[in-house]
């Protein structure tokens, strides 16, 4: 059983972090995992993606060429990217930044309003969680409490305060599905 | 417990756990976080890190830090690599151990960025000059670059010769997930030798005398002597230090021969290729140099076809063949310069190659042939209707009547008749097939 997802945004929006948290989960649950971020000339605002591949048995290539699930927090990136997406994949957007976008009819199309989520929580460093949290609800990637150790883990104990708004963020993506 | 690790940042940290004190290089995309993860922690481990101001410093530093004992790495990309091959050149020559790390880009020239396997002439037949050989390993996963990293340390000193780690691009940024714990504190292998030979400073006596780096041989019978001296350690390290991976080469009919990131995505359409029943297998070079020869062989037994896959224009290629000697067809698929081959693009060589149809491709080329065979069949259809025109039939008569009046009027005019005959006849076909074209073309223009 192998799993992929793509996940595609801004540079500064937290795309390769919501990737990573993936690997890092399934990793903490005994999966083989690979994380492949995109890489060149790149900067705060400019595209960044990578590919995650979560599987039983030692994973083959780690890129995702057809993805099943695709995550796009902009439009760029929806625009890039939904054409290759697997029919009846997962597409997950950001509908903060992307208004009434040409959906495909052969996906499954989850809209998540990341940045007005962040907003209402008052803190818009979260708009990834918010993702993350309905990634996880319409994947069914992780359990709730793995996806929290995992958080704590990467937080540390010098960001362990941080921990509950982003559980929060979480907690609100996973409504959305 | 494992931990989700870079690939350039566990090959950094692989190299502190196996002893590398010394690094000294020169940034470069993409293996700089080799270099940054040095800088950190280096100092924590009472190492020495230096930012050189040219590949070629770095590389004549790790020859300075070599030829004192002591266990040192250098890492770059591509043209950076190119820039190092004189100083691993007078490293050979001055049996020196070190670790140089290749993280791959696209060339020629500066090239790009993206993953690359385009190094494997320069990493295997040397970039520098003279005889000279050293081992290549090449990763495929980070877990095993942990693993190489730390087995080039030992390769490097047990034959007194520097080691290359090639990795691409892919491998360097691509986290997976690590088992430190059994990478740490490793100790040298135990059949490692003192390093008597550095040069250390010692007071030079009997039992050790004074010890020189060098690799100018001015008399051509000791540089002669030299050459056959370090032939010997050639053959010990073909001999002794190939490695490979053989994967469901037991029955493999097709036999994909690829390293590093594309034995990745080859094991990928391997295993789609195998539930379609096509008996493919893999042989996975982990050492280029020594290369796998007799593994590649022993496949013979059961292998039609080879399929080399590189992200090069074809290197590798050329020991496969060599290897293979002419007894079956080896091909060769590659994309270059950043380009990564997908699953699917391996899928259809390796059904190509089978000669068994893909029921989907089956389907396609039933599709294609019947309506290649409407078209036949309209195409008939016009020229019965053409031949059978009045038209036609009236132009023939004509011809016919000119050739018997030639005849009649030329007693022995029977050749010249048949003649006028032939030509006659062909002037009408030509008249014909112009007539037919063009209608046919104007056909043409209205189907599309």
């Amino acid at each position: 059983m192998e799993k992929q997802f793509l996940i595609a945004g801004f540079g500064g929006q937290g795309v390769l972090l919501i990737g990573q948290l993936i690997a890092k989960a399934a990793m903490r649950q005994g999966s083989e995992v690979s994380w492949m971020p995109s890489y060149g000339p790149e900067m705060r605002g400019g595209e960044a993606n990578c590919a995650v591949v979560v599987s039983d048995e030692a994973i083959g290539s780690p890129l995702v060429s057809e993805p099943p699930v695709l995550v796009a927090m902009n439009k760029p990136s929806l625009d890039k990217f939904m054409p290759k997406m697997a029919v009846g994949g997962t597409l997950l957007y950001n509908s903060s930044l992307i208004s009434d976008p040409e959906l495909r009819d052969d996906v499954k199309v989850i809209a998540v309003p990341c940045n007005e989520i962040a907003d209402r929580l008052k803190n818009n460093r979260v708009s990834n969680m918010v993702m993350l949290g309905a990634i996880q609800a319409a994947t069914d990637m992780t359990t709730d409490e793995n996806l929290e150790g995992t958080l704590r883990e990467w937080l540390g104990e010098s960001k362990a305060a941080m921990l509950a708004i982003n559980m929060q963020a979480i907690a609100e993506g996973r409504k959305l599905v | 417990m494992k931990k989700l690790m870079k690939g350039n940042e566990a090959i950094a940290e692989a190299a502190i756990q196996a002893g590398c004190r010394f690094f000294f290089g020169y940034p470069i995309t993409p293996q700089n976080q080799i270099p940054e993860y040095m800088s950190k922690r280096m100092p924590q481990v009472g190492g020495c890190f230096l930012q050189a101001e040219s590949e070629v410093a770095a590389i004549n530093m790790v020859y300075g830090a070599a030829g004192a004992g002591a266990r040192v790495m250098t890492s770059s990309s591509s043209p950076g690599i190119s820039l190092k091959q004189e100083g691993i050149s007078y490293m050979i020559g001055a049996e020196l151990p070190c670790v140089i790390v290749n993280i791959v880009r696209g060339g020629p020239g500066l090239g790009g960025i993206q993953p690359a396997q385009s190094d494997y002439y320069q990493a295997t037949r040397g970039g520098g000059h003279g005889d000279y050989r050293m081992c290549v390993l090449a990763p495929s996963s980070i877990q095993e670059a942990v693993d190489l990293t730390q087995n080039a340390f030992d390769i490097a000193d047990r034959y007194r010769n520097p080691v290359m780690v090639l990795g691409d691009g892919l491998i360097g940024q691509m986290m997976e997930p690590v088992d430190m714990e059994k990478a740490m504190n490793r100790e040298p292998a135990p059949d490692l030798a003192q390093k008597t030979w550095a040069t250390t400073g010692h007071k030079a006596t009997v039992d050790h005398p004074r010890s020189i780096v060098n690799s100018l041989y001015i008399d051509p019978q000791v540089l002669e002597d030299h050459n056959i001296h370090l032939q010997s350690k050639y053959d010990a390290m073909e001999s002794a230090e190939c490695r490979w991976q053989e994967e469901l080469t037991s029955d493999a009919e097709i036999v994909i021969v690829a390293y590093g990131t594309t034995s990745r995505i080859a094991r990928s359409a391997m295993r789609k290729c195998r539930e379609k029943g096509v008996k493919v297998g893999m042989i996975r070079p982990i050492t280029l140099w020594p290369f796998p020869e007799a593994a590649i062989r022993a496949t013979l037994a059961t292998a039609k076809h080879y399929l080399c896959i590189e992200m090069s224009m074809g290197q590798m290629v050329d020991d496969v063949r060599l290897a293979v000697n002419g007894e079956r067809p080896v091909e060769f698929y590659g994309r270059c310069g950043g380009m990564v081959p997908t699953v699917n693009d391996i899928v259809d060589q390796i059904m190509a190659l089978s000669g068994q149809s893909d029921p989907d491709l089956f389907k396609q080329v039933e599709q294609a042939a019947n309506a290649a065979c409407e078209k036949i069949n309209d195409l008939g259809k016009k020229i019965d209707e053409k031949v059978n025109s009045p038209e036609f039939v009236q132009k023939t008569e004509e011809l016919k009547k000119q050739v018997e009046g030639a005849a009649v009027k030329t007693v022995d005019g029977l050749a010249k008749g048949a003649t006028l005959f032939a030509e006659g006849l062909g002037k009408a076909f030509d008249a014909f097939k112009k007539e037919f074209d063009n209608n046919d073309d104007q056909g043409k223009g209205g189907e599309e």
